[in-house]
């Protein structure tokens, strides 16, 4: 007997299945590709505290297991991810799944912001430009669009700040919300909002030129198409032609991308959170080589992992949803 | 031993000749040409426009550009000659971005070929390697990597490279999906020709122009992710680089933003050039595609 899943939800879900082998593949490299770095958690700590004498120095190395062969620290530290325990940032001198988690919120709402505002934003002007291809309006598009595609994402930020922070005084240099502010309901929201405001806006406007390119060539090719030729003939008009017509097949390519790209997007946060000293995953990431934060570094990855493969299963599910036609084996 | 010696491609020149006409009619192609060569003359001949080292000081810090003849675009705060920083960055930018990208087209097309030849359980393992690669953020796993082996400019270029292949990998493997059905290749393993002359020999020279066309993105990236690091101050110090120069403009971003904006424009317009390229090679290379 069949199970009463919709095809598309176990297509999906096969993929999920899939991705567990891929994030376990990942931790395993991650931590023997960390193994080769010169130096162990407890050289930084002793580097820290000023040298020690050479059996305090064992003695820390087995209370930590690193006296262990490399295969059996592994288990080890498989096991315990499997329950979620990313071990002790020596850092922050706090679980590691706590500071993550202290930071997971800002990294996702920035994320959320600017990768709507891309997609929205990126989808329209791509589409106006490729109905009006050649013109004007296309022109300035896509040159624009082009720009933005080469600009590096914390030059863009800085000329921002120097822009709207240091001569305009409009917005916040960094941080995510005003120190010592005390603000509380709206008041609160408003001073985060603020100080999202350029993080978003260098992220938004470097990868909306990603989701426009695309968009343009989509639309070009599906205008193209004999059905929506037939629709014409037919006498829609255009705002029917694009939104019945060309919109659902012109946005598959692009909600491919969106997956594909989340993790290079979440990747770029961590130029941009640095800038803007947005406490995130991607400011910590680089904090966590500076300040060789092994176990750190490897949570953040290791979240990092999760969160994109749950977004393709997202994109799955939004892909299958739009086409119909979807091969589902 | 090549099988179908018998060329039936069109002469060399006349091949070239159509192309090129095609290329030179898109006005942004050339555009970006130009761009391109500009940038490869100022990598060229960084050594005669600013002999000696470009990371000595060479005026007062922080003279403003067009003020002094002797540094034409001026001075940071430690008094080095920006233009000199300029044509000297332009050398490694390219440098790292080139080494770089053959670095990843190398290991591309080394797991495309031979998931895409093989497939099976070949075609699972390499693949699900790739998605791993695909998953973790690429900036994160180039500042593990740098973090692991150093800021040292040849270990920044392997990690560029060792973060940037998944593209090219895919797409070779999707050619070789395609080719190695066809009946040239069957002719080859007929005729006892092994699985490596076949990947190499017979299948591999068809599989290559879209990656071709592909490197210039991979270019582009690796030239971004280098100024990323080195503006990060995770490049290696002993050069000067434009993300260096922009991560050290920052600090005089209040009183002399040209430190920082100056570099800044010189990325934009070379990661430009590679864009504009590489579209108008794909545009020239398949006229049908174009609108």
């Amino acid at each position: 007997m069949p199970l009463p899943i919709p095809p598309i939800l176990s297509y999906a879900l096969r993929r999920l299945i899939q991705s567990i082998p891929v994030v376990i593949l990942i931790m395993i490299g991650t931590f023997l590709l960390l193994k080769l770095a010169p130096g162990d958690t407890v050289d930084a700590l002793v580097g820290d505290m000023g040298g020690a004498d050479a059996a305090f120095i064992e003695r820390l190395r087995a209370e930590y297991g690193l006296d262990q062969p490399v295969w059996v620290q592994l288990w080890r530290y498989m096991v315990k991810l499997a329950s979620f325990d990313f071990g002790w940032s020596f850092v922050y001198e706090q679980p590691v799944a706590t500071v993550l988690l202290d930071r997971l919120g800002n990294t996702l709402l920035l994320m959320a912001t600017s990768l709507s505002l891309a997609f929205t934003i990126g989808v329209a002007l791509g589409a106006i430009a490729a109905r009006r291809v050649y013109s004007l309006t296309d022109n300035v598009i896509s040159t624009l669009g082009l720009i933005f595609y080469a600009t590096p994402s914390f030059f863009l930020s800085l000329m921002m700040m120097l822009v709207f922070s240091v001569k305009l005084g409009w917005l916040p240099v960094g941080g995510i919300k005003t120190i010592a502010g005390f603000y509380t309901g709206w008041d609160h929201v408003l001073d985060v909002a603020r100080h999202l405001v350029m993080p978003t806006a260098a992220l938004s406007l470097i990868y909306l030129s990603f989701y426009l390119r695309l968009m343009r060539a989509s639309v070009l090719e599906v205008a193209d198409l004999d059905y929506v030729r037939t629709a014409k003939a037919k006498g829609a008009g255009e705002a029917r032609l694009m939104f019945h017509h060309i919109m659902r097949n012109a946005l598959l390519p692009v909600v491919t991308l969106l997956g594909l790209q989340f993790s290079t997007v979440l990747g770029g946060s961590v130029v941009v959170e640095t800038i803007f000293t947005l406490p995130g995953l991607g400011q910590l990431a680089y904090q966590s080589v500076v300040q060789r934060d092994m176990n750190t570094l490897m949570g953040i990855i290791f979240l990092c992992a999760i969160i994109v493969v749950i977004v393709n299963f997202v994109t799955d599910l939004l892909y299958a949803r739009l086409d119909s036609r979807i091969e589902l084996k | 031993m090549t099988v179908l010696d018998t060329d039936i491609r069109p002469e060399g020149p006349s091949r070239f000749v159509a192309f090129w006409q095609r290329y030179r009619r898109n006005r942004a192609a050339m555009l970006g040409l130009g761009l391109f060569v500009i940038v490869v003359i100022m990598a060229l001949t960084a050594g005669l426009v600013a002999p000696g080292d470009p990371l000595a000081r060479a005026a007062d810090p922080l003279t403003p550009p067009f003020t002094n003849s002797s540094v034409p675009l001026g001075t940071d705060q430690l008094g080095r000659d920006i233009l000199a920083g300029i044509f000297y960055g332009a050398r490694i930018s390219l440098l790292i971005g080139v080494i770089a990208t053959l670095i990843s087209i190398a290991i591309g097309v080394l797991i495309g070929a031979l998931a895409g030849y093989f497939g099976g359980w070949v075609d699972d393992v390499l693949m699900r390697i790739t998605e791993a690669f695909q998953t973790i953020p690429n900036f994160v796993l180039l500042l593990t990597l740098v973090a692991i082996m150093g800021s040292k400019i040849e270990w920044i270029t392997l990690a560029i490279g060792i973060v940037s292949w998944t593209a090219p990998a895919r797409m070779v493997r999707a050619e070789f999906m395609s080719l190695r059905g066809r009946e040239f290749v069957d002719a080859a393993r007929n005729l006892g020709v092994s699985n490596g002359a076949i990947i190499f020999r017979e299948i591999l020279p068809n599989a290559m122009p879209p990656v071709v066309v592909y490197a210039s993105v991979i270019m582009a990236l690796a030239i971004l992710l280098e100024s990323a690091l080195a503006f990060l101050g995770l490049g290696d110090p002993n050069y000067a680089s434009w993300g260096n120069m922009i991560g050290q403009g920052r600090a005089v971003l209040r009183t002399a933003w040209y430190c920082a904006a100056i570099p800044g424009i010189a990325i934009v317009l070379t990661v430009l050039s590679f864009s504009l390229l590489g579209e108008g090679l794909n545009d020239a290379l398949n006229p049908r595609q174009k609108k």
